[in-house]
């Protein structure tokens, strides 16, 4: 049973439950086939660990004992990969931003560097990851300067992309009429462009905010760093034969780093373009 | 008409390059509008009556001839802030409220906050949305919508209002009357505004205009000027009147005529 999720805010409270309710209803299918598979075709605790098992591993203090909680240490290092992404984020999308910008003013430009701008993704980031973190590091540069220079590297494009269709997107009669109010290239931007641009702006954004974590995550692969649920996952798959629970874990807060991430950027979008119906 | 015009068109031509070779959207076109004026420009389409009213607000120039508005360049006009424009589409900007689009000119303008919305607020009562000036566009009706949008036109008193087919998308009975609303606000104002209207429809352009402008197509030529000497204030009984009948027969003769020439031709 699924309802079509009607995205109208402030809605009666009624709708609140509706809205809910496909949610927990796709968690519990999912537990449900999780276990079923481990039933049906006999799987071990080693193939796919149990539920109640990977439950019992949050609860498992670290460092034989003198450590916190595994769960705890899972979700400060989820923190910091959070923060990493968002510090990016905040980079990349300036630089998308201003990109747009300016590709919109000198088409010239745009010509030019814009092969370069879609090159630029087209290079593994698993390849220049490592680059930057250790280019970074001999530099002297803080770790955490280099995983946001990587995760601004996602960042970037898909906002220069979203954000240039947007500030094309004015229609011929709306610019008309700046021209008869004889406005000036500013107002042109500010009252028109710019707001006309935003519902393009935010749908890159949400684009822009996964990527942003899975460049954060990256950053952190590189041996020598030492915080972020990057390092958890390497650190988990290295015992995965022995524990397999720890990856699962490391695996759901990563997901949940990116899920908290993406609803920011949704709450943002509500909070701004609220004259959509 | 012993007063200078307020516009004047002097063999003026329009050819756009296109990608079939240049298309001539209007040719040799003098005619000349007095201030105060209420124009209807008619015509079948391709006729460039759009054209001529794009010239006149700067929104296009002209391959030859020369467009003189209040005796200035139509550029010099539009940066005097001469004019005010109304699309068939409402064209208001979705994220504003309906007053903050009515107030949009003037914000341009730099008039301070107050006198902006007080003018908006009066206006959208004189428009029949004085309820509505927190609504955003999305929330009103078509018809609403584009009172919205002559409200914002009306916002700065512009000595001219340029129309285009503004109550083209509407449904007959909203049409009707905003046409008597439209002239309601033309009558009022003081000094009454110039008025150029483009429009498709025979029997507004007889209801509205001092003047019709019959246009033929490709190229765009004035084919014929009916002068509309139909008693002001023009009410819903003027159109039923043996006068008004009359004159649109002679609008939708001269528009056949534009049709037979072509044949010819």
């Amino acid at each position: 049973m699924t309802y079509p999720a009607q995205g109208a805010p402030g809605g009666a409270p009624g709708t609140l439950a509706r809205r809910a309710l496909p949610i927990i209803g796709v968690i519990a299918t999912l537990l449900l086939l999780w276990e079923g598979a481990r039933l049906l075709f006999g799987l071990s605790e080693q193939r796919l660990p149990s539920l109640g098992s990977i439950i019992e591993t949050m609860f498992t203090p670290t460092r034989g004992g003198a450590g916190p909680l595994l769960i705890v240490q899972m979700l400060a290092n989820g923190w910091a990969t959070f923060r990493v992404a968002l510090g990016g984020f905040v980079i990349g999308g300036l630089l998308g931003f201003g990109l747009a910008v300016l590709f919109m003013r000198l088409p010239v430009l745009e010509r030019g560097l814009m092969p370069y701008v879609i090159g630029s993704q087209t290079v593994p980031i698993l390849a220049i990851a490592p680059m930057v973190v250790v280019g970074f590091g001999r530099m002297g540069a803080p770790p955490w300067l280099a995983k946001m220079v990587v995760a601004a590297y996602l960042t970037f494009f898909p906002v220069t992309i979203g954000m240039l269709r947007g500030l094309r997107s004015a229609s011929p009669q709306s610019l008309d009429l700046m021209r008869s109010y004889a406005a000036t290239p500013f107002q042109y931007f500010w009252k028109l462009r710019l707001p006309v641009s935003l519902p393009y702006l935010f749908t890159a954004l949400k684009i822009a905010a996964s990527a942003a974590v899975i460049g954060a995550i990256v950053a952190e692969l590189p041996s020598g760093a030492r915080e972020g649920i990057g390092v958890m996952i390497l650190n988990a798959a290295q015992y995965y034969n022995s524990r397999p629970q720890a990856l699962y874990l490391a695996i759901l807060v990563a997901g949940l780093v990116g899920v908290c991430f993406y609803g920011l950027v949704v709450l943002a979008e509500h909070l701004i373009v609220k004259w959509r119906a | 008409m012993n007063t200078p015009p307020i516009i004047e068109f002097d063999r003026v031509s329009k050819v756009y390059q296109s990608g079939g070779g240049p298309v001539t959207a209007l040719l040799d076109v003098s005619l000349s509008i007095a201030a105060g004026e209420f124009i209807a420009l008619i015509g079948p389409s391709g006729c460039g009556k759009s054209t001529l009213m794009r010239l006149i607000g700067d929104l296009e120039q002209p391959s030859s001839g020369t467009v003189r508005v209040k005796g200035k360049t139509p550029e010099q006009a539009r940066l005097d802030r001469d004019y005010g424009i109304v699309f068939q589409a409402p064209v208001l900007y979705e994220w504003r409220t309906v007053r903050r689009n009515v107030e949009l000119p003037l914000e341009i303008m730099g008039r301070p906050p107050a006198e902006r919305r007080e003018r908006a607020m009066s206006l959208l009562r004189l428009v029949g949305l004085g309820d509505f000036g927190d609504a955003y566009p999305h929330q009103l009706s078509g018809g609403m919508q584009q009172r919205a949008a002559i409200a914002r036109a009306l916002s700065f008193e512009p000595s001219i209002l340029l129309m285009d087919e503004p109550f083209g998308a509407l449904d007959e009975i909203t049409r009707e009357r905003m046409q008597t609303e439209l002239l309601s606000l033309w009558s009022s104002a003081a000094p009454r505004p110039t008025v150029i209207f483009v429009t498709h429809s025979i029997p507004e352009a007889v209801f509205l205009a001092d003047r019709v402008v019959v246009m033929s197509p490709r190229p765009g030529r004035v084919q014929r000027i009916v002068p509309i000497d139909l008693p002001r204030p023009r009410v819903f009984e003027t159109r039923e009147s043996p006068g008004f009948f009359s004159l649109v027969t002679e609008v939708r003769e001269a528009l056949r005529a534009t049709e037979n020439e072509r044949v010819e031709v």
